[in-house]
C-alpha cells in the first residue's frame, strides 16, 4: 500500500504559482475586451436623488453604464432539504441607489480603457440627499442613538401571535436604556437588552462559591481581510453561457450563488477559478461585485474586466466584525471555574448579519468548560462595510475577550497559566454550547487539548520562559504567554467523484476551490491511498466548472478537510467494491475475497491491474463505469459523474458515514514577548503552537495552517484594525500600511508547530479541519505574553499598540477610550 | 464631480536628462510637479487628489544621483536612493544616523526606489490631508485632524496653528542634526539652505512643508564633517518593524570630550509639521556629563510645551523618554 496520508508532497499548482505561471482573474484577457470602473458613495448613507449620465455618455470609448435598477433580483434559495430561503430584500447587492456605508459601489461605467470609464465617472453628476448615519454601535443602542437605516440597527422579527410561524427578517429598532450605560465612562461594557441569552447550570451558586470573581470589559477591533488578490472579475457571454473569471474559496458553491445573484440557472454559469489570492472566509462562495461585469457584458455585448483596488477591497471586501465583551468568571481556589456571565456586542454592517456575537459563547463554554454559564448577545448595525467570515468568526472574537480573564485569574490565584488552562479544558465527547429542544446539551466528537498543552509546554519550553517573564534588563521586560483556542472543522454530507482509466490512472474531479490551503489536491490523496495508486498515477482536475464538478462544501468553517476526506473515502470504497465485484466476475470467487493494492486487484493468485479492471468496467457500463448512478448523490455531483460516465471505473458516492458529535479542533499557542517600556514597543521573541484536529494528511500544508493563522491572529493583537471618523461616517484607515497587517518583520523568525496527530474517532480517515483556531491561539498567546511581562490592567482593547502600552505604564492604568469603535 | 482613486491620470511627461534641461521646463512651466522616487507623487496623481498637466521625471539625470566627498564632509545628490544612502561606506563610517535613519524608512523596496531628496521633500500623510479634503494646508478653511471626534494618533503635539499635520520623514531630523545644507537651484541661480530653514512649519506657510519655491529644484544635500565621527543616536518608534512611518523619531549628535558633552544636536520628527531642533536642550546639555540625570533633565526639557490632541497624547512620553535615551546612548532600539 502505497502511504499518502501523512506524507509531504508537492502539489500540481505549486510550480505555476512560483513561477509567476499561475493565472488569477486578472491574468485573463479576452478579445475585444472592455474595462469597468465603479462610482462608490461618498456618504456614509444617502440616497441619489438624481444622476445625470448624459456627459459621460457622450464620451467616445464610453460603452456601457450600469445603474442598480438594472441587476436582476436575487433568486430565492431552494437547500437540499427542498426548503426555500427567500431571498433578502434589505441585503447587500452588487450597486445600490441607497449606499448604507461610505465607498459602497453606487454605479460603474465600461469604457475601452480604465482612463477613460474614470474620465467618465468624474463626468458623472450625482446628486446626494444624505442620511441619519453611525458608525459605532453602542452609539446606535443609545436611547436617542442614530440607526443606520430608517427602518432601525438590529436584524429581528416581528412578534406574531403564537401558533403563528415568525415572520421573516427584518431590520428593526434596538435601543437600551439611559441607565445601561451608567457605567460606560468608567469602561464597563453597557449591558442592555440582549438578542440571544442562554445559560445552563446554576450560574447563582457558582459565583457565590468562587474564591475569585472577575468582571472584566474588552474590546476588539474591526478588521479587513487584506486578501491579496483583490476582488477583480472578468465576464463574458457564450450565447446564453456566463462565463465568469474570479477568486473564491469554493469552486462548486460559487456557481450557485452566481446563479442565484443573477436569477439565471445553474447550468447557464461557468466559473473559472484555478487560483485564488486568498479568502480567509470573505469569499466563501465568491463576491457579489461579479454581476457588474456579467451584466455590463451583456449590454456592452463585449467581455468585461472590473479590476478592483486596494482601496475598494477595504471598503466591498468584508470586515471581520469588531466586538465588546463583558465577562464575569468565578473561580475556585485550585483554578477551576465555578461560573461564567458572557456577554457579547459584535457590530455588523447595515446588511446581512454575521453570527460571530451569537456562536462566540459557545466556544467559551467548550474551552473551558465552566459547570455554570449564561451567554448574551447582540449584533449592531452601522453604516460601515459589509461583516463577513474571517477565519474563526465569533471564535476568535470570544476567546480573545475571555482569555485574558483566565490569564488574569491564574495570576491573582498563583496557578501556572499551562495548568490553569489544562484543568479547565475539555475532553473526550466534551459538552458544548446550551441545552438544545430536546432539553440535552450537545457535544463534540473529541479533545485532545490537554495532551496538545503537554506537547507545546515541551516543546515551547515553558518552564524556562516562565521563569524569566516579568524579569527586567535594562529598559526592556519578557514576558510568556499560553492560550488555548477552538473552533468547528468539518461538516458531512458531500459528494466524491473519480475515474480510473484503462491507462490505469485515476482522474479526480475536485470541487473545492484553489485557496492556499491546498486541501483542493489533499483531500483527495485519501482515495488514492486507498486504491493503492502512486501521487504521480494521479491527475486533479479543478477550478474550471465548464468541465462539471461534483457537490462539495464550501471551503469555510474549516469543513474541508474533514468534509471532503469523507466524501473522498466513500468514493474510494464505492471503486473498490466495484473492483472487487468486477475482478471475481472475471477472475473469479468472493467479492470479498479480493484486496485493493498497488495498482492491483488480487485475491490469493488470481490478480488484475486497476488498468484491465477500468476496460472491463466500460464493458459491463451500468454502475461501474458511472451509466448508473447513486440516488442519494447531489444532482451537481449527477450532473458531472454523467459527463464521465464510460471512460472507466467510476468511484463515485455520497459521505453517509455515521458521525456522533460536533467536530471541533484545538490549538494550544505559545509566546514570548519582550516589551520596551520607554516605548511601550514590543516584539513577539518566540512562537510555538500545538494543533489537535486528528490524523493530518499533508504535514507541510498543515504546519503552514497552524503558523499561518498563528500570525492572522497575531496581527489581531498587534497593529491591524479599521479607523473611521465618527462625525463624518467616513473610512481613514484605507490602504495597507495604514489599516497595518503585520510584516514578515513583525513576526518571529522562528516559529515552531506539531500536532497531538490522534485520529478523531467519528470520522474514516480521522482528519478534523486545522484552519480556524490557531487564529485566537497567536492572538492570545501574544496578548497573554505582554501582561506576563507588564501586569493586569494595562490594556483593555485589541489591537495592543504602543501608544496604549507607554500610557498605561505613565498613568499606572489603562487611559486608552475603552469602549469607542474603530479608532 | 464624483471621487476615484487609483488610476493614473493623463499628463504630459518630460524625461530631462540632465538638470538644467530640468531647470528649463521648470522655468518655463513652474507649476510642472517634480518626480524624484515618486513615492509620494503617486499618491497623490493616481488618487487624483493633486493635478497637474505634467510632470518632470529626475530620474534620467545621473548627476543628481550618488555621493561625492566636499570639503571633508559629503554631498548628496538628490536622487541617490535611501538605499544607497544607508549602505554607502563614508556615510556609516562618519554619519551614521543618517545611515540608519536612511535605512529605516518604509520598506526595502520603497527605499530603493525612494530617493534622499524625495524623502525630505515629500508632503504631509495626515489623512484627512492626503483624502483630499479642503482643509487649511489643501487652502481650505479648517483642520478636520483637530476635532473632538477626530482620530489624530499620528499628529502634532508642538508647532501646531491651524494645521497638526507632522513631519513624517525620517531622514529629515537626522540631516537638520547634522547642520545640513539644502542646494536648491533655479534656471540661472542657487541658493544654499540650512537644513533647519529648509523644513517649514504651518505658523510660516500652511500649504508646504519646505521652503523649495515652484521652479526650484532641491539638486543635493551638503553634509558638513562638523558631527563627522561624534556621538550619534538614531531612534524611530513605529507600530509595525518595517514599513511604517515614525510615530516619534529622534536624531541627536553629541561631541563629548572626558565624558562631557561640548556640543549636542537633539532633533525630533514627526511631533511636529517640520522636524524640531530642540535648541534650548542643546544648550542645557553643553558642558553636562552624560549621565541618567542630564538624560532625565534633557527629556524634560524637551517636551516642555507639548499640547495632546484627543488621541496623542503619547507621544509626549514618548518624545520625552527618545531624548533621554538619545542622550543616554548606547545600543538603538529600532530593527529594519
Amino acid at each position: 500500500m502505497k502511504k499518502l496520508v501523512g506524507e509531504n508532497y508537492t502539489t500540481p499548482d505549486l510550480l505555476a504559482k512560483v513561477t509567476g505561471k499561475a493565472r488569477y482573474a486578472e491574468d485573463f484577457r479576452a478579445d475585444g475586451m472592455l474595462f469597468a470602473k465603479l462610482l462608490l458613495s461618498p456618504l456614509p448613507h444617502a440616497r441619489i436623488r438624481s444622476v445625470d449620465t448624459s456627459a459621460a455618455e457622450a464620451m467616445p470609448g464610453v460603452r456601457a453604464i450600469l445603474r442598480a435598477s438594472e441587476l436582476p433580483a436575487p433568486a430565492d434559495t431552494v437547500t437540499d432539504l427542498g426548503e426555500t430561503i427567500r431571498a433578502n430584500p434589505m441585503g447587500e447587492r452588487a450597486l445600490t441607489d441607497e449606499p448604507v456605508y461610505a465607498g459602497e459601489p453606487v454605479l460603474a461605467v465600461a469604457a475601452v480603457d480604465e482612463e477613460t470609464a474614470v474620465a467618465a465617472l468624474e463626468a458623472i453628476q450625482v446628486d446626494w440627499e444624505p442620511l441619519p448615519f453611525v458608525v459605532d454601535p453602542l452609539v446606535s443602542l443609545r436611547p436617542d442613538g442614530p440607526s443606520p437605516r430608517a427602518e432601525g440597527n438590529t436584524w429581528g422579527r416581528a412578534p406574531v401571535e403564537s401558533g403563528k410561524p415568525p415572520g421573516p427578517l427584518t431590520v428593526m429598532p434596538l435601543k437600551w436604556k439611559a441607565e445601561d450605560f451608567a457605567d460606560y465612562d468608567q469602561g464597563k461594557m453597557p449591558m442592555g437588552e440582549p438578542q440571544i441569552d442562554w445559560n445552563y447550570g446554576d450560574l447563582e451558586a457558582g459565583f457565590k462559591n468562587a474564591a475569585l470573581v472577575l468582571d472584566e470589559t474588552f474590546s476588539m477591533a474591526n478588521n479587513q481581510h487584506h486578501v491579496l488578490e483583490p476582488r477583480t472579475a472578468l465576464a463574458y457571454w457564450r450565447g446564453d453561457k456566463l462565463h465568469v473569471h474570479t477568486g473564491t474559496q469554493s469552486a462548486v458553491q460559487t456557481v450557485a450563488s452566481i446563479s442565484r445573484w443573477m436569477n439565471i440557472p445553474l447550468e447557464k454559469v461557468v466559473l473559472i477559478t484555478e487560483y485564488t489570492g486568498g479568502g480567509f472566509g470573505s469569499r466563501a462562495t465568491g463576491a457579489v461585485i461579479c454581476m457588474v461585469p456579467a451584466i455590463l457584458a451583456k449590454k456592452a455585448n463585449a467581455p468585461v474586466m472590473l479590476r478592483i483596488t486596494r482601496e475598494e477591497e477595504q471598503y466591498i471586501g468584508g470586515i471581520r466584525p469588531g466586538m465588546h465583551g463583558r465577562v464575569k468568571a468565578g473561580f475556585a481556589k485550585d483554578g477551576r471555574l465555578t461560573a461564567l456571565d458572557l456577554f457579547l456586542i459584535g457590530e455588523n454592517s447595515a446588511y446581512e448579519a454575521q453570527g460571530d456575537a451569537n456562536s462566540g459563547g459557545r466556544f467559551i463554554s467548550l474551552l473551558y468548560q465552566p459547570p455554570a454559564m449564561r451567554s448574551r448577545s447582540i449584533t449592531v448595525l452601522t453604516n460601515t462595510p459589509p461583516r463577513r467570515a474571517q477565519s474563526q468568526p465569533g471564535g476568535l472574537q470570544a476567546i480573545m475577550i475571555v482569555e485574558p480573564v483566565i490569564a488574569k485569574a491564574a495570576r491573582q490565584l498563583g496557578i501556572d497559566q499551562v495548568e490553569m488552562r489544562r484543568l479547565n479544558a475539555p475532553e473526550g465527547k466534551a459538552l458544548w454550547g446550551p441545552a438544545g429542544r430536546d432539553g440535552k446539551r450537545g457535544y463534540i466528537t473529541s479533545a485532545f487539548l490537554k495532551e496538545a498543552l503537554d506537547k507545546g509546554a515541551e516543546l515551547f519550553d515553558w518552564k524556562t520562559r516562565q521563569a524569566r517573564s516579568g524579569k527586567r534588563t535594562g529598559s526592556t521586560v519578557r514576558g510568556s504567554g499560553v492560550a488555548v483556542s477552538s473552533f468547528v472543522a468539518g461538516s458531512t454530507g458531500f459528494d466524491g467523484l473519480f475515474v480510473i482509466k484503462p491507462d490505469g490512472k485515476m482522474y479526480v474531479k475536485s470541487g473545492v476551490g484553489n485557496l492556499g490551503t491546498e486541501s483542493v489536491f489533499d483531500v483527495h490523496r485519501v482515495a488514492a491511498e486507498m486504491m493503492g495508486l502512486r501521487w504521480d498515477q494521479v491527475e486533479v482536475a479543478w477550478g474550471d466548472t465548464s468541465h462539471p464538478l461534483p457537490w462539495t462544501c464550501v471551503s469555510g468553517g474549516s469543513q474541508t478537510t474533514h468534509a471532503m476526506t469523507r466524501a473522498a473515502h466513500a468514493a474510494a470504497s464505492d471503486a473498490i467494491a466495484k473492483a472487487q465485484e468486477i475482478a471475481a466476475q472475471t477472475l473469479g470467487g468472493s467479492p470479498a475475497s479480493y484486496r485493493v493494492a498497488d495498482g492491483r486487484v488480487s485475491a490469493g493468485g488470481r490478480s488484475m491491474s486497476l488498468a484491465d479492471v477500468a476496460k472491463k468496467a466500460i464493458e459491463l457500463g451500468g454502475k461501474y463505469d458511472g451509466h448508473t448512478l447513486p440516488e442519494n448523490i447531489n444532482k451537481v455531483t449527477t450532473t458531472a459523474a454523467t459527463a464521465l460516465a464510460g471512460e472507466g471505473l467510476m468511484g463515485v458516492a455520497r459521505d453517509t458515514y455515521p458521525r456522533d458529535g460536533t467536530t471541533v479542533s484545538f490549538v494550544a499557542g505559545f509566546a514570548e514577548v519582550e516589551v520596551d517600556v520607554e516605548t511601550g514597543n514590543y516584539k513577539v521573541l518566540d512562537y510555538t503552537a500545538v494543533g489537535d484536529s486528528g490524523t493530518i494528511i499533508h504535514p507541510r500544508a498543515y504546519g503552514a495552517q497552524v503558523l499561518g493563522r498563528s500570525v492572522l491572529g497575531m496581527s489581531h493583537t498587534l497593529a491591524l484594525k479599521t479607523v473611521y471618523d465618527q462625525h463624518y461616517g467616513v473610512a481613514l484607515a484605507t490602504r495597507l500600511h495604514q489599516s497595518r497587517p503585520p510584516t514578515i518583520l513583525d513576526v518571529p523568525r522562528n516559529m515552531k508547530w506539531d500536532a497531538v496527530n490522534l485520529p478523531d474517532p467519528e470520522t474514516p480517515v480521522g482528519a478534523r479541519g486545522i484552519g480556524e483556531p490557531p487564529v485566537a491561539a497567536g492572538a492570545c498567546a501574544v496578548m497573554n505574553a505582554i501582561a506576563a511581562a507588564l501586569g493586569d490592567d494595562v490594556f483593555k482593547r485589541a489591537p495592543v499598540t504602543l501608544d496604549s502600552l507607554l500610557m498605561a505604564l505613565e498613568h499606572g492604568r489603562p487611559m486608552q477610550e475603552p469602549l469607542t469603535a474603530h479608532i | 464631480m464624483a471621487i476615484v482613486h487609483d488610476v493614473m491620470p493623463p499628463f504630459q511627461l518630460f524625461q530631462p536628462s540632465s538638470a538644467d534641461e530640468a531647470l528649463d521646463l521648470l522655468d518655463a512651466r513652474p507649476d510642472t510637479w517634480v518626480l524624484a522616487g515618486g513615492m509620494d507623487s503617486f499618491d497623490w496623481l493616481k488618487d487624483r487628489t493633486k493635478r497637474t498637466s505634467a510632470v518632470v521625471d529626475l530620474s534620467g539625470i545621473d548627476a543628481l544621483r550618488g555621493i561625492r566627498e566636499v570639503d571633508g564632509g559629503l554631498e548628496i545628490g538628490a536622487m541617490t536612493t535611501l538605499v544607497d544612502v544607508a549602505e554607502h561606506a563614508a556615510v556609516n563610517a562618519r554619519f551614521k544616523m543618517l545611515a540608519e535613519a536612511a535605512g529605516l524608512v518604509a520598506s526595502p523596496q520603497i527605499r530603493n526606489q525612494g530617493t534622499i531628496g524625495g524623502n525630505v521633500s515629500q508632503d504631509a500623510r495626515c489623512w484627512y490631508y492626503r483624502r483630499g479634503w479642503s482643509c487649511y494646508r489643501a487652502g481650505g478653511s479648517t483642520c478636520y485632524a483637530d476635532t473632538p471626534t477626530a482620530v489624530n494618533r499620528e499628529h502634532a503635539i508642538l508647532g501646531a496653528d491651524r494645521c497638526v499635520a507632522v513631519s513624517p520623514s525620517d531622514t529629515a531630523p537626522a540631516l537638520v542634526a547634522l547642520d545640513a545644507q539644502m542646494v536648491l537651484r533655479r534656471r540661472g541661480s542657487e541658493r544654499v539652505v540650512d537644513a533647519a530653514d529648509f523644513f517649514l512649519g504651518p505658523d510660516i506657510d500652511i500649504t508646504r512643508l519646505t521652503v523649495r519655491e515652484p521652479g526650484e529644484l532641491l539638486t543635493a544635500i551638503r553634509v558638513p564633517a562638523t558631527f563627522a565621527g561624534a556621538r550619534h543616536y538614531f531612534e524611530k518608534v513605529r507600530d509595525r518593524q518595517v514599513w511604517d512611518f515614525p510615530l516619534v523619531n529622534v536624531a541627536a549628535a553629541f561631541k563629548e570630550s572626558g565624558g562631557t558633552i561640548q556640543e549636542a544636536r537633539v532633533v525630533v520628527g514627526a511631533v511636529a509639521a517640520k522636524p524640531l531642533r530642540l535648541r534650548t536642550v542643546e544648550a542645557q546639555l553643553a558642558g553636562k556629563p552624560a549621565t541618567e540625570d542630564t538624560a532625565k533633565a534633557a527629556g524634560e526639557l524637551a517636551i516642555a510645551g507639548a499640547q495632546a490632541l484627543r488621541f496623542n497624547a503619547y507621544k509626549i512620553p514618548l518624545m520625552r523618554n527618545l531624548v533621554r535615551r538619545a542622550v543616554r546612548g548606547g545600543p538603538l532600539a529600532a530593527t529594519t
